[in-house]
């Protein structure tokens, strides 16, 4: 298995199925989708066979790629996978055939979808394995252009602005993060991750750059990350994005994409600058506080499913960075227990959401589909009493969502709380109105959709799931309860990771 | 039969199993969901006894058995299993009183279409309510505190296309997590200044004596103990979950569920968790009570909740006319009580009351059921009356129930452990006012269940279905049978005489003798006295001169119209919070919108505009002002070239004449250059 290059067929993979539909005009529509989700199932299979030869004791790179590149430029092909890179490999594995299968549910122009959306896939799957900048930031970059299209060409009536929005605001940040690589690799003469991140800890970066100067580029870099993830006040572009998206489309960008950022912060911006994060992490804390609170409160007053949906997105990944800035932060007494916790709620939160995240669109979508595209808070009632299977999983996927215990969101979030109150009490006490909000949105959705005589939408014919919804929504609720009651599962793989980062604090 | 620790995790696996049975059952698998249900609880109820067979060999013990759930950098998360009097007492309650009602449950949900599904959510609700007796951790109960909170939603809201019932179980669940957020806090903080949740892990527990010195040792700003704070933290979610004062909103609304379930959850097992929660953490609560100078004991706090909640609840019970809501706010008045009793130091009053309470509580819920059922939904008790020949066992039944939550002497168990606990109260020395206040609830208590009585089974029929109402089946009945005689002899376990109950709970000998059996005579005296005063006041205004119609005003409302309609709406608690609390979540997220879209979105559409501004500018510059000159000089241009093009004639002749002039004039230009540097040289 030594000699198989895993990581580069993990990436490349979707990218061939792609090509393979580009190069076949005149097959059946069938046949397309037969193909697309085949390449797009080849992650899961690469994803379990790594999973397998994945050794949990240790907290480096494995399964490393190295190649020189451009020599002219110290460029490398460097691909590696730790823990997180495989949390976010295993997510990608899953949600993604499902966000196909779902996106090409009666999509016309079914051969281009496929394609772009492979194509989105493979550049995902690209961030999460890449380690030098240089192709880094070509799959990043080239990620924004598959999701342009889909949400433009498949999305609902105000796609083209929300595209547009979504594309020019993240490139926009993207540009300041390029400018700061800029300068770093002018600095420095090296674009790979572990040297930069031994220069940002050692403070070689610092000497290298000059005191002013590191501080514009941290600021560059954080703009971008910032934006993509999304970090409150950045988040504007979001709702509208995931909202006019097709359903399958909306599933992707929230469980993949959105962990782009996330991961960029812990990949990229935290061993890069440890010592500028520590010092603009008490800022951003209230930042992330504000994603956590704000973006909850929001939601309460969304009357759009899918954007009450998508601002529940920025409340849940708000506790990710929550988490890392209060341990960036360090003002209380090096407390390694919450740190451990910090960090582990952190990469729980993020599979977590990827999934309930997912079910969630999904259910809307479902919503959608019956009524030709109704998803307003009002157009429905009673939807439990002519498909109880849907709602019965639909709330599932919700009371995930709001972090109930012995399911899977329960974890990440008891965790980050942990953490965040061992590290700083009266943030992690004022994000509980979070928690209180989320349950206050939920339920009236619960309540408002699948509860009451049936009404609107509901009162006409409403067929419950059928085979090909109970597919995609049954696995994504059984992962749901395996990994609420054996969370074992996932943070036996990120345990010396997290030991590891825990361990190199304290900062300067 | 006994039941070491180890495998005390059955209790809750069965009912666990049993609804994973009925959520996988068709919908029309009603036998195999209800008899999986009932089988269960029957098997739990039998674990439960030898548990506490178990327990009871050596009370002074807390077995455990502990285990890791995962991993975390260098440490793990872990849960356990506890066994100690305390669960065993809880387990056979839980599960014997749950196993009543599953039975009981089988004729008053026969004809509802979701008849399966409701016993998939009673078996889930009894294992989550089992699991949180049997967890060593706080973790664990936390994990099992939300669970039951669940299925308490689910069931709330079981008739879910009923907008009432909907909104009732969303009330819940939310009043319920405000409580919850306190307790997550305490739990973390908790987390983080022992590094364990375990309750007992061979000395390192957290409710074990080197880790609460340590935690009591600790001061905050304000000189408040550590212990003092996530004490009362931890007490937020008891607050809520036990529908204490502020938080008892929910609570009446929650009879919006089947009655069973108002009988099982919102009165005899999940509304005490919290009680419980308080009992099982009380080593942590009273970590501050040898301090002297702290601003504040957490236990002070819990005495004066539960004291204006016995008081409240009991005050707003007698201006109800819904059977239920009569019912569900002597809830939250004796869960009041169980609060007093642990805030006055004697957890073991607090457990007694809480036994006794789920015994005949749940017979006065089931016994309303029973009335309901036979009188085709009619809650109203000024539409019942005249019920008593009509359905006898019941009635009496009922009345059992009715005595013994009023205290009526001797003979039934509510009065001993009303007793033990107003003696506790007596004791205290911070404050006789939780004591007043019990008293007052006593007379409040016994006048009130009087009027429910006489109201609903004395005088006429006053409405269409009391009149034709009748005795419910054996299978509803015997329940009521079984729960009544519960009533009556779970008080002879802890009498002042032989208080077997609470020296086991606590693990300490057993002093009887009947010199204590009327210990605290005076105080026995003035209750009895009080009880006696409710039942005869009741009597005098509802039992002699019963109601005549349907419509006829209260006695209490003809003479205090004013004081009893505000009675009657619960004290416009709902309206207060409607008023504020409400508000300032509704603005609250209006300006979060408001933000959204104007400032944050604003900010980002006015660069983008000032973007394409920029642009437009920029655009308007090319065209008009660079494009306009390189147009004028690109025009000159073209005019230069079209009016050479007038020389391309297409004529050969021509093209040749231009070739050979120009010819010429390069061989002259070329001979005279020659010739001009030659001359040079």
């Amino acid at each position: 298995m030594s000699t198989l290059p895993l990581l580069s067929l993990l990436v490349l993979a979707p990218w061939a199925g792609a090509l393979l539909l580009a190069a076949l005009p005149g097959l059946s529509a069938r046949a397309v989708r037969g193909i697309a989700l085949a390449f797009s199932f080849s992650t899961l299979l690469f994803g379990l066979i790594a999973l397998s030869g994945f050794n949990p004791a240790a907290a480096g790179y494995q399964f490393e790629e190295h190649h020189a590149w451009i020599r002219e430029l110290n460029v490398h092909y460097r691909l590696g996978l730790d823990g997180m890179s495989l949390l976010l490999v295993l997510l990608t594995a899953i949600v993604s055939p499902l966000s196909l299968a779902a996106a090409a549910r009666g999509a016309r122009d079914l051969r281009l979808l496929g394609a772009l959306f492979l194509v989105l896939q493979g550049s995902a799957l690209g961030v999460f394995l890449a380690l030098d900048f240089f192709h880094w930031f070509i799959f990043w970059e080239l990620s924004l252009v598959p999701a342009f299209f889909l949400i433009k060409l498949w999305g609902g009536p105000g796609a083209g602005r929300a595209a547009y929005q979504f594309v020019i605001y993240t490139i926009a940040g993207s540009a300041f993060m390029l400018l700061g690589f800029a300068a770093l690799y002018a600095a420095t003469g090296t674009l790979d991750f572990t040297e930069l991140a031994q220069l940002g800890a050692g403070g070689g970066l610092a000497t290298l750059l000059g005191p002013r100067a590191i501080v514009a580029v941290f600021l560059g870099v954080f703009i971008g990350l910032a934006v993509k993830v999304p970090l409150f006040p950045f988040h504007t572009w979001l709702p509208p994005a995931y909202a006019e998206a097709p359903t399958g489309v909306s599933m992707f960008l929230t469980g993949v994409m959105s962990k782009m950022g996330v991961y960029g912060f812990l990949r990229l911006l935290w061993p890069i600058f440890p010592a500028q994060l520590h010092a603009a992490a008490p800022c951003l804390l209230w930042l992330a506080l504000g994603g956590v609170v704000l973006g909850a409160f929001a939601a309460i007053k969304q009357t759009d499913l899918k954007r009450m949906i998508a601002y529940s997105s920025v409340n849940h990944l708000s506790y990710c960075l929550l988490a890392l800035f209060a341990v960036a932060a360090g003002r209380s007494a090096p407390n390694a227990g919450a740190t451990a916790a910090a960090f582990s709620g952190t990469l729980l939160q993020m599979f977590n959401h990827g999934l309930s995240a997912a079910a969630l669109f999904y259910g809307v979508g479902v919503l959608e589909r019956r009524t030709g595209g109704l998803r307003g808070l009002a157009d429905f009632g009673g939807v439990r009493t002519v498909a109880p299977v849907f709602a019965g999983l639909c709330g599932i996927a919700m009371f995930s969502s709001l972090g109930l215990p012995g399911l899977n969101g329960f974890v990440g979030e008891f965790l980050i709380f942990r953490g965040v109150f061992g590290l700083e009490p009266g943030i992690a006490a004022i994000a509980t109105l979070g928690l209180l909000a989320t349950a206050l949105f939920l339920l009236t959705f619960w309540q408002r959709v699948f509860h009451g005589p049936r009404a609107g939408a509901a009162s006409g014919e409403f067929p419950d799931l059928d085979r090909g919804e109970r597919l995609t929504l049954l696995p994504l609720v059984a992962l749901m309860f395996l990994f609420g009651v054996l969370p074992h599962l996932l943070t036996g793989l990120i345990n010396p990771l997290v030991t590891t980062w825990a361990g190199t604090l304290p900062l300067p | 039969m006994t039941l070491p620790v180890q495998f005390i995790w059955l209790i809750p696996a069965l009912p666990l199993l049993a609804a994973l049975v009925g959520a996988l059952t068709p919908r029309r698998g009603r036998a195999l969901a209800s008899g999986a249900a009932i089988a269960a609880m029957a098997g739990s109820t039998l674990l439960s006894c030898g548990a506490l067979a178990t327990a009871l060999a050596n009370p002074a013990a807390h077995l455990a058995a502990n285990f890791t759930w995962f991993g975390l950098g260098t440490g793990a998360v872990q849960l356990g299993w506890l066994l100690d009097p305390l669960t065993g007492f809880m387990c056979v309650m839980v599960s014997f009183v749950s196993l009543l009602i599953f039975i009981f449950s089988l004729g008053y949900m026969h004809e509802d279409e979701n008849f399966k599904q409701f016993f998939c959510f009673l078996s889930l609700f009894a294992a989550a309510m089992l699991g949180l007796l049997v967890a060593n951790s706080l973790l664990l109960l936390f994990v099992c505190w939300e669970l039951v909170g669940l299925a308490s939603y689910l069931l709330i809201g079981f008739w879910f296309h009923k907008p009432s019932a909907a909104a009732a179980a969303k009330k819940a669940f939310i009043t319920t997590r405000i409580g919850d957020l306190g307790f997550l806090l305490g739990l973390v903080w908790l987390y983080d200044s022992t590094g364990s949740l375990l309750f007992f892990d061979g000395g390192n527990g957290v409710l074990e004596p080197t880790v609460l010195a340590s935690l009591a040792g600790q001061t905050l700003c304000g000189g408040l103990a550590v212990s003092t704070a996530i004490g009362l933290l931890i007490f937020c979610g008891a607050v809520g979950k036990s529908g204490q004062f502020p938080l008892h909103v929910w609570l009446p609304d929650a009879m919006e569920g089947p009655t069973p379930v108002s009988a099982l959850i919102h009165a005899a097992t999940m509304v005490a968790a919290g009680v419980f929660l308080i009992a099982r953490v009380y080593p942590l609560m009273s970590a501050d009570q040898a301090l002297a100078h702290v601003p504040l004991h957490a236990l002070t706090v819990v005495a004066f909740i539960g004291a204006i909640t016995a008081l409240l609840g009991a005050v707003i019970a007698v201006a109800q006319t819904d059977i239920k809501r009569v019912l569900a706010f002597s809830t939250v008045s004796q869960l009041g009580y169980m609060m007093l009793a642990l805030g006055v130091g004697s957890w073991t009053a607090s457990i007694f009351h809480l036994l006794t309470h789920a015994f005949f509580k749940a017979l006065l819920f089931l016994g309303a059921g029973s009335v309901i059922h036979a009188a085709h939904h009619e809650q109203d008790i000024r539409s019942l009356g005249g019920l008593r020949p009509r359905m006898k066992v019941t009635f009496a039944t009922f009345a059992i129930g009715m005595m013994a939550l009023s205290g009526v002497p001797f003979l039934f168990s509510g009065f001993w452990s009303k007793e033990a606990i107003l003696h506790a109260a007596h004791e205290w020395d911070v404050s006789q006012i939780p004591l007043y206040a019990g008293l007052t609830a006593v007379v409040l208590t016994a006048f009130y269940m009087t009027r429910l009585v006489a109201e609903t089974f004395f005088g006429q029929a006053r409405s269409e279905p009391a009149s034709h109402a009748h005795e419910s089946p054996a299978v509803m009945t015997v329940p009521l049978v079984l729960l009544a005689v519960g009533a009556v002899l779970l008080g002879f376990t802890g009498t002042p005489a032989c208080p077997w109950l609470q020296a086991r709970l606590s693990g300490t000998p057993l002093h009887s003798s009947m010199e204590h059996l009327l210990e605290g005579g005076g105080l026995m005296l003035l209750s009895i006295v009080l009880v006696g005063a409710g039942l005869g006041l009741g009597w005098v205004l509802y039992g002699r001169n019963p109601r005549a119609s349907a419509t006829a005003v209260d006695p209490l409302a003809h003479s205090f119209p004013q004081t009893y309609a505000f009675l009657g709406a619960r004290l416009k608690f709902d309206e207060l919070y409607a008023a504020t609390l409400f508000r300032l979540n509704s603005a609250l997220a209006t300006l979060a919108a408001f933000f959204d879209l104007w400032v944050w979105g604003g900010a980002v559409n006015l660069l983008a505009w000032l973007g394409e501004f920029g642009g437009e500018v920029n655009r308007k510059f090319d065209e008009e002002g660079l494009n306009d000159g390189f147009d004028t000089v690109s025009g000159s241009v073209r005019g230069t070239g079209q009016r050479y093009s007038r020389a391309q004639t297409g004529e050969a002749h021509g093209y040749m004449r231009t070739v050979a002039i120009a010819f010429a004039i390069l061989t002259l230009l070329l001979v005279w250059l020659v010739l001009a540097s030659g001359g040079g040289r």
